[in-house]
């Protein structure tokens, strides 16, 4: 059936049938492969994307729950030569290592930004508990954000 | 002139109402004043046997004490925790011996005063968040350990906020009336029909376990109704299943079973302890095996002895269900399948079927909504199931269409009713303080 999506503030109509995940057409139909698969259990958050301003798994949210409530993944915050503040300080954190949770790590912690641009260190950690990082490179990414929060980053890089 | 004297009258009459209402509110007020118990100086570590410190060490885990007692992110048993209830937000009290923020002036008896009649060294009554409706029948020499054992923690300097409670329950002399209707001393009886372990059980879920806490309704005033003990209630948004003839469960439950289930938090042929169930399982699972299983000898006995005759074949009524909650099922296949259906890799690793989930056969279903919206966290030290939550990804009305289809596909059960409502009233309570 078709269905209509916004995502990153533009209108797509997508031929999918109803229970199909967010991220499979985000990926296939749409060709937006920042989010990706990692175990489609809900259970490692590769896939997170945002979805009215909330942070959710699009790997188990089903393209006819997504109804008018706007869609927004990594290639909506910003480009290569031009990054959102949140990618610049994932680059300058060297945050990524293999990078496929990164994506995911990114639109996770802008929804927390978003909501309150000056989290504290508790509330950084409890909101990114839900995301895996099987490189490792879980301090740096807390590093990266940070540095948006305003929170000193002291000692040595991780 | 006839007038005048009635209204003389009147007024005298009104001046001995007056009277008599101080006169009975000083009454009142002298029958719920306590003495305070002289402070002492924190006992050294001198005062009590190894023995003691690390009996003390398991009833406070078979208490639950640290689980109130401690606020995210805080140390151990230093309080700060807020309790949502009907009246206002609590907060618990520092169970370490700091002397300024905590109990470390309390003496033995002031600490026994605490848990047998809610009240605190200094004489003020203590709120009933401390269920010391329960912890009353615990026999002293158990207080006593579980007095050398807080002792011997590391003190924190650490003092809980203030309160934040409605009008007028700031006042804490109105407590001795709660008291007057809801605290029952005296020692659990002893049944002498039934097995020494059966009764250790009644002894700790009746005293120290505090299961009726949540597992029993409450009346208006925040009372357990004694008249239905074990009929279920409510905790934090969840529901506190039935532990009486009434539970739910599609297969009725063994002492093995609830031994299992108490210990590692899911039992095969039932469901994962969720919510504030959590940390009860947590806390039994670091106590002896032997404890546990005369808690489960007690329970299992009230929810009605072992399972008799044929075993029932489990429902799933999948087209059914389907024509009858077509969104339901669309957003099942998509949103719970990938776990829950026939053939997930969950199914493969032994984890129950839905039709054995007490949540979706309870007659209420704000359990079921509540694991849906926040999902399930593995109970005993991060492993075990873990369900996430889809708050932030379906609605309320996605959330109803999926309960409904769920209950019509896995049980046998009526409708619940008003779901939508009820999803939206669950996602408040879960997301209170």
């Amino acid at each position: 059936m078709t269905l209509s999506i916004t995502v990153n503030g533009k209108r797509h109509r997508v031929d999918a049938s109803p229970e199909t995940p967010l991220l499979y057409v985000l990926r296939n139909d749409l060709g937006l492969n920042g989010a990706k698969y990692g175990c489609g259990l809900g259970q490692c958050g590769a896939c997170t994307v945002q979805l009215d301003g909330k942070a959710v798994f699009s790997c188990i949210t089903p393209i006819s729950a997504v109804g008018d409530r706007p869609v927004r993944t990594v290639e909506g915050l910003g480009t290569v030569e031009r990054m959102s503040p949140l990618q610049q300080a994932f680059r300058d954190e060297q945050a990524a290592q293999c990078g496929y949770c990164i994506a995911g790590m990114i639109m996770r912690a802008q929804a927390l930004l978003d909501a309150d641009p000056h989290p504290d260190e508790a509330s950084i950690r409890a909101h990114m508990q839900t995301n895996l990082c099987r490189c490792g490179t879980h301090m740096r990414i807390l590093r990266a954000i940070r540095r948006v929060a305003g929170i000193a980053n002291n000692g040595a890089a991780a | 002139m006839l007038g005048r004297l009635r209204q003389i009258g009147r007024g005298r009459a009104v001046l001995a109402a007056l009277l008599m209402g101080i006169a009975g509110a000083l009454f009142a007020l002298a029958l719920s004043w306590r003495p305070a118990i002289a402070p002492i100086t924190p006992p050294s570590p001198g005062s009590f046997t190894p023995e003691q410190v690390a009996r003390g060490a398991v009833l406070a885990k078979i208490g639950d004490c640290a689980v109130c007692h401690t606020r995210d992110n805080g140390r151990p048993l230093a309080g700060g925790r807020p309790l949502a209830t009907p009246f206002g937000t609590l907060y618990s009290d520092n169970l370490t011996p700091d002397p300024e923020t905590g109990i470390g002036t309390w003496s033995a008896a002031a600490f026994r005063r605490a848990m047998k009649d809610g009240v605190s060294r200094t004489g003020e009554h203590l709120y009933p968040a401390l269920p010391y409706e329960h912890f009353t029948h615990v026999r002293d020499a158990d207080l006593d350990a579980l007095y050398a054992f807080l002792m011997m923690r590391r003190p924190v300097h650490e003092a809980a906020p203030a309160n934040r409670l409605i009008f007028p329950l700031g006042f804490r002399p109105l407590l001795a009336g709660w008291k007057l209707l809801f605290l029952h001393h005296g020692e659990t009886p002893t049944d002498s029909s039934r097995s020494a372990e059966w009764n250790r059980g009644a002894y700790l879920v009746e005293g120290l376990g505090h299961c009726g806490g949540c597992h029993t309704p409450r009346n208006l005033a925040g009372g357990e109704i004694r008249s239905q003990a074990y009929a279920g209630g409510i905790a934090e948004g969840w529901r506190a299943p039935p532990l009486n003839a009434a539970n739910p469960a599609a297969r009725k439950w063994t002492q093995e079973a609830l031994v299992t289930y108490l210990r590692t938090g899911i039992s095969p042929d039932h469901s994962a302890a969720a919510g504030p169930m959590g940390p009860v399982v947590d806390s039994l699972s670091q106590v002896p095996e032997s404890e546990v299983r005369a808690i489960a000898a007690y329970i299992v006995s009230k929810m009605g002895g072992s399972p008799s005759g044929p075993v029932a074949p489990l429902p799933d009524h999948a087209e059914a269900a389907a024509s009858r909650f077509p969104e339901g099922a669309v957003l099942f296949a998509g949103a719970c399948a990938g776990c829950h259906g026939q053939g997930a890799p969950m199914m493969g690793q032994g984890r129950p079927l839905l039709s054995l989930a007490t949540a979706l056969r309870d007659t209420e279903p704000n359990s079921a909504a509540q694991a849906i919206l926040q999902g399930i966290e593995p109970p005993v030290a991060g492993r075990g199931p873990k369900m996430p939550g889809f708050a932030d990804a379906l609605t309320d009305r996605q959330i109803a269409a999926v309960l409904g289809y769920a209950r019509a596909r896995y049980t046998d059960r009526p409708d619940w009713k008003k779901l939508p409502a009820a999803v939206a009233k669950a996602r408040k309570e879960g997301t209170q303080p």
